[in-house]
């Protein structure tokens, strides 16, 4: 079990940039995506903030050439459009030359069609189009047959930590020599659903989210999609791929300890982490950089905080959380940081973590700031979701 | 990949399915286009008053699971593994209405809470105090087999040895009533036993859960050896028996070896010439047999026909219900399980006696 799994690509659409380098501009400029909302008509439009992406959906399809009547739902879009520039960026000419797989991952899926249309749909079939668009993955397939893949084609949904988890089982049918290259990630676009729903829990912030801040009043939720193109050795080596990083652990474990909530001491991110480290065979120390969930919640961040600090104990390595800059894009969220960490380790730098003035008392960790520059092994990155599922991994320079 | 044993199973289906000691002995005929669950005594599982919180879907997915957990004596799994097509229907559906009814005000958290996929996998995990591996897949036809391949994945990796998967899908009334207006649901009433000869578009859709304890250890009670598991996206009708021969082969059989081979059809005459085509060519002296005109279409039905396997195979029987052609066999050691769902999401599963 000692095979490589090799990243030879990388997509991503969010807030901050439609591309990998507008991404990288954003994060060293300390250029966040967060406004007001602009795309979706709803009454909470004024109370909240998002990492919305500038692009509507006309522009979308338009990008996408596709038809006029189509059935596309906006995350299968911002997913083919990610996934693509993965693909292209891998400098794949022939999909089929060799056994290829795709792992998605979503939350929402085609809700955004469902909650529009969802009594017109009774009344007249003008979107009819979009009904069996609604399951989540309809996306992945629309994914799939843009980009040629298929025969293993699969979407996992774990909620927040569902793109960690693709990643992951991506990673485990390379080593074991189910798949030669996989593309993996997630995409979930807004939708009043997912706002009302995180409303209703009162974990939206009204303003600017301050991930680790003493003061944070909750989450600014966003929409993303990012994939990477894993690859094996073998591939590789026979096609002189140029290696972008490695994927070298990743753990998934379960909090059981309540739907929504994370329990006090973050008893499964902390088994998340350890299992990443065995994966990896590394130790805590050599981690240089952890790129939280950190939603800013009162709740995650202070059991993060906790599950970090029993794993890596007084010496914490250089940390931020990058979703003051996309808001917590759920599903997708742990794909485009995945793309965040490769970033870190190609330019060896540390990506800030915006809003943060004041340390939590109890925990006293001080995030990354501003843009640091060093060498770059090693980033865990972490990513939490709703039932208790705690995914962690670990991307390697080498 | 390691063969693994299927130890235990829960089934909650339209059937009296929870009692494994008769499996579709007694069959319960509709003439309906959408068929329900048999609601098994819940109260026996699951404490009252977090019934009452949960949807259906997580009450037979809880129930089905702890029936698979007992079977196999097993407390706590090192993994579990659910796959669901639609999610937790019933509850979004819920959380959509109220939302859309009551232009976004007066709602409340705890159906958007509960609408999330992963419901059923954490509320297991919830239930066990299980910390262990905890994902759920939801690619439609293949949700189920995703978790197969997913198991036999943990086993090859030695990081698990008793694995709990399962696949459950719930009716929602609102998004069945949509999927008859696109006939992906039969818009006519039919019986049972002519959905074979059924001739409209759409499928009698169902719902149901079950669940299975697999391991790398057989036991006395064990059922069947799950031997490989093939998921194929898309598949041209005329590449399908190149394809089934190929598996085969990569497991040392042919077509004649397969003892019964459980089909998928569902009685949408637009998609099951599929099944139709393996019929009357490679399998057409094989036993065939199906399920759905039981239990229903749905996503995670193909995980019904795995515990008909699962059964047949322990048993070395097949209930006259599930009976397509009149070829008999006189042992079962290899039986294939495929299906896809509107012409996507093929799957390919070979189970073997042990």
């Amino acid at each position: 079990m000692s095979k490589r799994v090799a990243i030879t690509g990388m997509g991503i659409i969010s807030s901050i940039g439609t591309t990998v380098e507008e991404n990288y501009a954003a994060l060293i400029q300390g250029k966040s995506g967060i406004s007001i909302i602009s795309h979706i008509d709803t009454r909470h439009k004024n109370d909240i903030m998002v990492g919305e992406i500038g692009l509507s959906n006309d522009a979308l399809e338009k990008q996408l050439n596709l038809p006029e009547i189509n059935c596309y739902s906006r995350t299968a879009m911002l997913g083919v459009l990610a996934a693509k520039q993965a693909v292209k960026d891998a400098h794949i000419t022939d999909i089929t030359d060799c056994k290829t797989g795709l792992v998605s991952a979503t939350s929402v899926g085609g809700m955004d069609m469902t909650e529009k249309y969802y009594y017109e749909y009774l009344k007249d079939d003008t979107h009819h189009r979009y009904i069996a668009g609604h399951h989540g993955g309809d996306a992945t397939q629309k994914i799939a047959q843009q980009l040629g893949i298929t025969d293993f084609v699969t979407t996992i949904s774990t909620a927040c930590s569902s793109s960690a988890n693709a990643i992951m089982l991506g990673a485990r049918l390379i080593k074991a020599g189910k798949l030669d290259r996989v593309v993996v990630g997630g995409a979930d676009c807004l939708s009043k659903f997912t706002i009302n729903g995180f409303k209703t829990l009162m974990i939206l912030s009204d303003t600017y989210c301050m991930p680790f801040d003493k003061n944070r009043k909750g989450l600014n939720l966003g929409e993303a999609a990012a994939f990477l193109v894993l690859e094996s050795d073998k591939i590789v080596k026979q096609k002189n791929k140029k290696v972008l990083a490695y994927v070298s652990g990743y753990g998934n474990a379960n909090d059981a300890f309540h739907q929504t909530a994370s329990s006090e001491n973050g008893d499964g991110a902390t088994l998340a982490m350890q299992k990443a480290f065995k994966v990896a065979q590394l130790l805590p120390e050599q981690i240089d950089y952890i790129n939280a969930h950190g939603t800013a919640t009162p709740n995650n961040d202070l059991s993060e905080s906790r599950a970090i600090q029993r794993v890596f104990g007084k010496k914490i390595p250089d940390l931020s959380s990058t979703k003051a800059f996309t808001g917590h894009t759920l599903a997708a969220a742990a794909a485009i940081e995945a793309v965040y960490a490769v970033l870190a380790l190609q330019h060896d730098k540390v990506f800030p973590n915006l809003n943060f003035k004041t340390a939590i008392e109890e925990i006293g960790i001080v995030p990354i700031t501003s843009v640091k520059e060093k060498q770059i092994q090693h980033v865990l990155s972490n990513s939490f979701g709703f039932g208790g599922n705690c995914s962690t991994l670990i991307f390697s320079k080498n | 990949m390691e063969a693994c044993y299927i130890n235990g199973l829960g089934c909650i289906s339209a059937q009296h399915t929870a009692d494994n000691h008769q499996f579709l002995e007694q069959i319960v005929t509709y003439d309906k286009n959408i068929i329900s669950a048999i609601n098994p005594n819940y109260k026996e599982y699951i404490p009252p008053a977090a019934a009452r919180r949960m949807a259906k879907g997580v009450k037979m997915g809880v129930v089905a699971s702890s029936m698979a957990l007992k079977e196999a004596k097993i407390d706590i799994p090192d993994a579990i593994i659910s796959g669901t097509g639609m999610g937790c229907l019933q509850d979004s559906e819920k959380f959509v209405s109220a939302m859309v009814d009551n232009d976004e005000e007066y709602l409340t958290p705890t159906s958007f809470i509960q609408s999330t996929h992963n419901t059923v996998g954490a509320q297991i995990a919830l239930g066990l105090q299980c910390k262990a591996y905890n994902f759920t897949y939801v690619h439609a036809a293949v949700s189920f087999e995703s978790c197969l391949i997913d198991a036999q994945l943990k086993f090859n990796e030695n990081e698990a040895n008793q694995i709990l998967v399962g696949g459950v899908d719930e009716q929602g009334a609102h998004t069945y009533g949509l999927h008859e207006k696109i006939e992906h649901i039969k818009n006519e009433k039919i019986n049972t036993f002519d959905i074979k000869n059924a001739t409209s578009s759409g499928a009698v859709f169902g719902e149901g859960a079950s669940f299975f304890v697999l391991s790398n250890t057989k036991q006395e009670n064990t059922y069947a050896k799950l031997t490989a598991v093939e998921i194929v996206s898309q598949l041209n009708p005329e590449l399908l028996n190149s394809r089934i021969e190929e598996f085969l082969e990569s497991n040392q059989l042919s077509v004649q070896d397969v003892d019964a081979i459980i089909l998928g059809l569902n009685g949408d005459v637009d998609y099951d010439h599929y099944y139709a085509h393996l019929q009357n060519s490679i399998f057409s002296n094989t036993q065939q047999l199906y399920y759905k005109h039981l239990c229903g279409e749905y996503n995670t039905a193909s995980s019904f026909g795995f515990c008909l396997g699962a059964h047949v195979i322990k048993h070395q029987h097949t209930p006259q219900a599930v009976v397509l052609n009149d070829v008999d066999s006189r042992e079962y050691k290899n039986v294939l399980l495929y299906n896809q769902y509107r012409g996507l999401n093929h799957s390919l599963v070979l189970m073997q006696s042990c």
